[in-house]
Formats: structure tokens, sequence, C-alpha cells
């Protein structure tokens, strides 16, 4: 029996010392790298769940996990759906449309009804950078963030890195470049502040008008030149470019973003060898990203789609139970 | 009724008495000021030691506040603003126009009036409104305004909208010598910003505000204050190249002058995350900008840039407040924490004198808004704000007088408050911490 299969055979001493000491997940930033190994350590042992014929374990069993969603998303909730489901947890899927929010209900208050349900983890999705701080202050329950407003999208970096690792056998001094929308992109931030605890050389690039403000006070090298930034990059993350940036008046058109900063097979020359395209979705093509880049050998994306679900179920494992719910005010 | 205040430190700028005088209050005026009054030389004066250490100074003006009546009353009333007035040691408060209805005209303006009356504790100047319904189009009725008891015109909350409006404001406005205080700031470039445009906004998420917002309009109005010759007052100063163009517009004779709040000279953008991530009770608007930004405006209170501290004092309501970052509304309270700050952050650490303290609270407030205070001369008004330099003051926002309670200071420590606070020569307020303040009262 390989380790992989000890997730939930392990003596309880031991498991406390295999779990975040932590109560939420609301940001790479407060993960030390150790936390952040820990989760990609046991993500590999999620990951072997999902490859086996019955793909669920009874490890979360009686554990409740509410996904909140006050944004429309498919790809991240799923993805958790499918963890909580593999893990046994009962979820409860809430989303804004169907919720009391329209009703004018404030998320606290909103919280607070779901806390008398008495739930272990909330998974929220929200507009608003912060919420997931103003959440995790406010429950006892933990807390994961799947994506705050333009702040973090903690599980996307950690899925990032696991899909990196798992190709490049590590993370350190590997040149990542990220491409695109930088200002308005959580995965951005939580990208940034991951690679940067693991020691990869991050480069960030895109048009003038989307690079962060204080972009110099990030720890990464920062370019307007796409074709600086992927020389020799042994990962590419492209970013979305969202149709409502030309009417923020960020960009003139589509077609000239495609032209100046897309990835095409020609920029992609510039690369290493044996360079990985990663997207976080959905994507645009002809946009940031030419069809027969996203569709081509160096493309991990559906990888990352994979490898969302055994992240999430380790964040999900790793947290629920992993600290004593009294412990905050 | 006739006081005589004895043995109190004096400082009053607009006299340019600093020292140890005695204070003889009549009929609610300042009667006599000399080093040494004999009880026997004011018959029928109730003698009033001021505590050991006690500073006599001109009643603070705070020339920028919300006092959210008529029409939020849930935020706070002109009751309770102005017992927080008192409490925090200034005698009379000009009062911002963007209430509901708006102070754009003569019956809004009497209603507030006829509150401060029944409150009885601090004075109410209240200031109009630029725009009929600070909308930015039509002017507001300035004249009657003016004959209403308003001593400043703004659009607070909003910029004057355009440069067009801006010009006639100031020439219509100038008839009555009433400044025009413009909240500057370029909507445009504000967008939905939340918070200042620079690293920790950034990296939280949160969209930002840049200097250039402000500057852009400060830059505007000191041209415009220029081509008009007429006072233009920048409210609640935050960005150092703000601070830039009033110096040259001071520099050419254009009548400018500007106020800084204290947390712009206190608190910087990193609050944003630090102690509490997200807090919203460091969202305000200017929002907190960065190091240099302080630094400037700190430069500016030493050297005689900045005419005023004012505290852009913006209760609202808890419920308002414990939401999301970007939903919540902009704005503290500051009516209660600003002397121990001032005295804190800026007097104690030797940044700037107790005269300069008393012009930047009273004297200049005065003078911009030509009030009847701010000043100790014989014949003024007895408005006068008793200072304990020493005296540990530990900021709880649970017990603030104020309404709201929306501080970024509750917990801190800090030295130097407010001992007594007497308006028309009777005492409003009296600091039960300060020895000896007990009979400072009534």
């Amino acid at each position: 029996m390989s380790e992989r299969a000890t997730v939930r055979e392990t003596p309880a001493a031991a498991d406390a010392a295999r779990r975040l000491q932590r109560k939420d997940l609301v940001g790479i930033a407060e993960l030390s790298p150790e936390e952040i190994q820990l989760v990609l350590d046991t993500a590999e042992a999620m990951k072997e769940i999902g490859e086996r014929p019955i793909k669920k374990v009874p490890t979360l069993r009686g554990r409740t996990v509410v996904n909140l969603f006050f944004e429309p998303s498919t790809r991240t909730r799923t993805s958790f759906e499918v963890a909580e489901k593999r893990l046994s947890a009962d979820s409860l899927n809430i989303a804004a449309a169907t919720s009391s929010v329209l009703k004018g209900e404030t998320l606290i208050d909103t919280a607070r009804n779901l806390e008398a349900m008495a739930p272990d983890l909330i998974v929220l999705r929200h507009p608003s950078s912060g919420a997931s701080h103003l959440l995790a202050r406010t429950c006892r329950a933990g807390v994961i963030n799947a994506g705050d407003g333009l702040h973090e999208h903690p599980t996307q970096a950690l899925l990032d890195a696991f899909t990196i690792r798992a190709r490049k056998g590590r993370l350190a001094g590997l040149k990542v470049a990220i491409i695109g929308d930088l200002v308005h992109s959580r995965v951005l931030r939580s990208n940034v502040s991951l690679l940067r605890k693991l020691g990869a050389d991050v480069w960030i690039a895109g048009p003038a008008t989307l690079l962060p403000p204080g972009v110099e006070q990030f720890g990464v090298r920062w370019t307007t030149s796409v074709d600086e930034a992927i020389e020799g990059a042994d990962v590419l993350m492209m970013l979305r470019i969202q149709l409502e940036r030309m009417r923020g008046g960020f960009l003139p058109s589509l077609r000239e973003y495609f032209t100046i900063f897309g990835l095409t097979v020609e920029r992609l020359r510039r690369a290493a060898s044996d360079v990985i395209i990663m997207h976080p979705g959905p994507m645009n093509r002809g946009v940031e990203i030419a069809s027969d880049v996203a569709d081509g050998p160096h493309s991990v994306i559906l990888d990352q789609v994979a490898n969302g679900v055994a992240v999430r179920m380790a964040v999900l494992y790793l947290l629920a139970g992993g600290v004593d719910h009294e412990a905050t005010a | 009724m006739k006081r005589l205040f004895k043995g109190g430190r004096v400082v009053d700028p607009a006299t340019g008495r600093d020292g140890r005088f005695d204070v003889l209050v009549e009929d609610g005026r300042i009667g006599r000021i000399a080093t040494d009054i004999a009880p026997a030389d004011a018959p029928g004066a109730t003698v009033v030691p001021v505590p050991a250490g006690g500073i006599v100074c001109p009643g603070l003006i705070d020339m920028h506040v919300h006092l959210r009546e008529p029409g939020q009353e849930h935020k706070e009333t002109v009751a309770s603003g102005t017992a927080a007035a008192v409490a925090g040691g200034f005698t009379a408060v000009a009062c911002m126009p963007n209430t509901t209805p708006i102070n754009d005209n003569a019956g809004v303006t009497a209603y507030m009036l006829r509150k401060a009356a029944e409150a009885n504790l601090a004075r109410v100047y209240p200031i109009g409104a630029v725009s009929k319904g600070s909308a930015g189009e039509e002017l507001a009725d300035i004249g009657e305004l003016h004959e209403a008891g308003c001593v400043a015109i703004s659009d607070d909350g909003k910029p004057v909208a355009t440069a067009l409006l801006m010009r006639r404001a100031l020439e219509y406005a100038g008839m009555f010598g009433m400044p025009v205080i413009d909240h500057c700031e370029d909507p445009s470039l504000k967008g939905e910003g939340v918070a200042h445009e620079g690293y920790h906004a950034s990296a939280l998420g949160l969209r930002g505000i840049p200097n250039a917002s402000e500057e852009i309009v400060v830059h505007r109005d000191i041209v415009l204050a220029g081509l008009t010759g007429a006072a233009f007052h920048v409210a609640h100063m935050s960005a150092r190249g703000s601070l830039d163009a009033v110096r040259y517009g001071k520099s050419r004779g254009v009548k400018v002058t500007c106020e800084v709040t204290p947390h712009h000279f206190v608190l910087t953008d990193e609050a944003l995350r630090d102690p509490v991530p997200y807090d919203t009770n460091v969202k305000m608007n200017p929002p907190l900008c960065e190091a240099a930004d302080r630094d400037a405006m700190l430069q500016g209170i030493v050297d005689g840039t900045i005419d005023a501290i004012a505290t852009d004092h913006a209760p609202h309501h808890a419920d308002e407040k414990r939401v999301e970052f970007d939903r919540a509304p902009f704005g503290i309270v500051g009516l209660e924490t600003a002397v121990p700050l001032v005295f804190d952050r800026l007097v104690h650490p030797g940044h700037i004198t107790l005269r300069r303290m008393v012009e930047l609270l009273s004297t200049n407030p005065a003078r911009i808004l030509r009030l009847p205070g701010g000043t100790l001369a014989e014949g003024a008004p007895a408005d006068l704000t008793i200072l304990a330099p020493d005296l540990p003051v530990a900021i709880e926002a649970a017990r603030l007088r104020s309404k709201s309670k929306n501080t970024p200071f509750d917990g801190w420590q800090l030295r130097g408050g407010v001992a007594a606070t007497i308006v028309g020569g009777r005492t409003v307020y009296v600091n039960d911490a300060v020895a000896g303040a007990d009979a400072l009262g009534a």
C-alpha cells in the first residue's frame, strides 16, 4: 500500500500535525512555504483517489460544507463540489441569485443564518475584495476563499503550483511569466504570492493600462513587452481578457490586444523548448491565446482542471477539523 | 454671570498672548485679561481655578463636520454631534450641507440652527450648498443661505462639478465674503476607487483613487480663485501634490487656504492591511495616502502652508460599516479624537508649538470663515477651551458621545486632552479624568 492511501488511516496525533493549523484559507499571503508544500503533498494523495474506480473516501463523512457563491462560477464551484463529494462531506450550494441577498440581506447576516446550521466550512466566492476576511472574522466555521473581488483566489494558485510541480518537478528557479489583465486578476495576486514564496523567477506582462499600481513593490519583474516576458520562460500563465475592459477604456480592441499581447505559435518560440502553458479559464480563444497554442502540445490547461479537484480535496481535508473551532472571536 | 479663570497658561495667537494670565468672563464675553486679576477687582465673579498645567485657549473650531441632521439621524444629530464636539474641546463647528435634504436653502439652515439652539452646546455654523441639491448644475440661493447664517458654501462629499460652476460660485459667494470650500476630486479619475491608489490597495485588490484625482481639482480651483480674486478653501487635503499647489497659489497671492484631518497626518494606507485587513474604519475619502503624503502634510503643518486642522467628522452607523470594504460608506468620526492626536503626534514630538496648535484649531478656522471666535481679545465671545497637555487618554470607541463609533483609533493610548469646554462663558463640558477639573464646572 503506498503512502497515498493513508489519508484516512493516519493515527490522530500524527494526523493533527498534518493539518493546517489555521481556521481559514483566505489567501496565499497568509501561508508559509511549509503550509503550501503541505497542501501540495496532500493533493498528491488526493489525486490518487480521483484515479480509482470508486472515487470516494469517507474522510469528511458527517462534515457540512457550504458553497456560498455570490458570483456566477461554473468551474470553481463544480470543482469544489466534486472535491467535497469525493471526501463524503455533505455539501450545500447557495447561489446569490437565489438567496436572500437580493432581498437586501448583508453578507454577515447571511453567514450568521448559515452558521445556525453549524457548517464546518464555508467556501466563499464574492465580488468584493476582502469578503472572505470579513466572513472569517465573523464566523466560527472555517472559510475557504474561492475568489474575492480582485484580491485572491488561493486554491487556483495552489492548483497551478501543483500542476507546475507535476510537470517540472519543482518551482524554485523556474521562469514563470503571467500575461494579460493583471490589475483585475485575483489569480495574479495569489500566484505572485505563491510563486515568490516557493522561489520562482516571476515575470508579469501586459498593457500599461492593466498593470497593477505599485507593481514595483510586488517583488516581480514586470514589462509591457510580452516577448520579453516569454523569452526563455518555463511556464506561461495566460490571464483572461474581459470584454468590459474596452468600455473601461483600458484597451482599444480585442483584435489589437491579440496582435500585440496574444500568445501565438510564433511568440511561443521564444520560450524554453519544454515550456508549459496554463490558463485559469474561461479562455477567450483568439484574444489572449491562439487556439493552436491552447490546444497544442505545451498546453496543460486541462491538467489544471483535473488537479483543481485534488488540490481542493487537500484544502478541505487539511482545514476541516484541523483546528479548534472555538478559538475565534 | 461673571467668572474669573485664574492660574492658567493662556495661549492666544490672535492677541499674541502666551503666558500666565487670568481671564475674566462677563455676560458671555471676555471682560478682561491680565497677568493677575485679584478677586477684589472683579466683584461678583466666581473664581474658577484652572487645573495645574492647564492651557486656556480660544475655543477650538472644527471647520469641517457632518452633523447628519436633517435626514440621517440614525448616524448623528445636531445634539449628539455638538455633544461630541464639546467633549472634544470644540466650542464651534461648521457643518457640511450634505444632509437630507441638502442644505441648499434658508429653510434647512434655519432648521439646523434651531436644533443647535435647542442642544445649546457648541456653536453651529452651517455651510450651504454651492449648487441646488449639490447636483452641480444651478447655483443654490447663496445670498439667502448667507442671510440665514451660512458661513461658507460647499458641495462637500462631491467636488464642485465644473470649472464654470466653480468660477461662478467664487464670484457670487465672494460678494458675501464667504469662501467656497471644495472637496477636490476628479470623478473620472476616482472612478470606483475605494482606497489610495498604491501598493497596498493594489495588493489587496482594492480599486485605487490616484492622488492626481485631488491634485487636478486643487490646481483648477487655485487658478479660478486667482481669476476671480475670491477665496477658495481646500477641504481635507491629503495628497502631497495638492500641498505644492497651495504653496504655489499662496506665493502668487491667490486667496487659497487649506485644512488637513488628523487621520491624514497620523495614518497611511498601510492601515488597509494592518492591524485588521479591510477594516472599513480606515475607509474615508480622500483615502489614507502613502507615507510620503503623510509626511508632506506634517511638513505643511509645520511650515505654515496648512492653515487648519479639521476633522471631517463623518459618523456612520455600525451596520453601514459592518459590510464588505467596497460597499461601506466613506468616513470616520473625529471630533473626540482630534485634540489627543494633535497633542500626541504634533505637539509632544516637537513638530509644532502650542501656539501653532491653537492657530490651526481656532485662530485660522475663525479667520477663514470670518467667525466671531478664535480670539481671547477683550469683548470677544467667551468661548474657551482648557487643554490638559499631559493627560493620558485612552480612546474607547464605545464611550464616544457621537452616535456613531466609526473610528480607527479605538484602543489608542495618547497623551494630551481636554479639561473643559466653555461656550459663551458657560461650562458645557468637564473632563472628570483631569484632577481639579470639577472646579471648572458651572
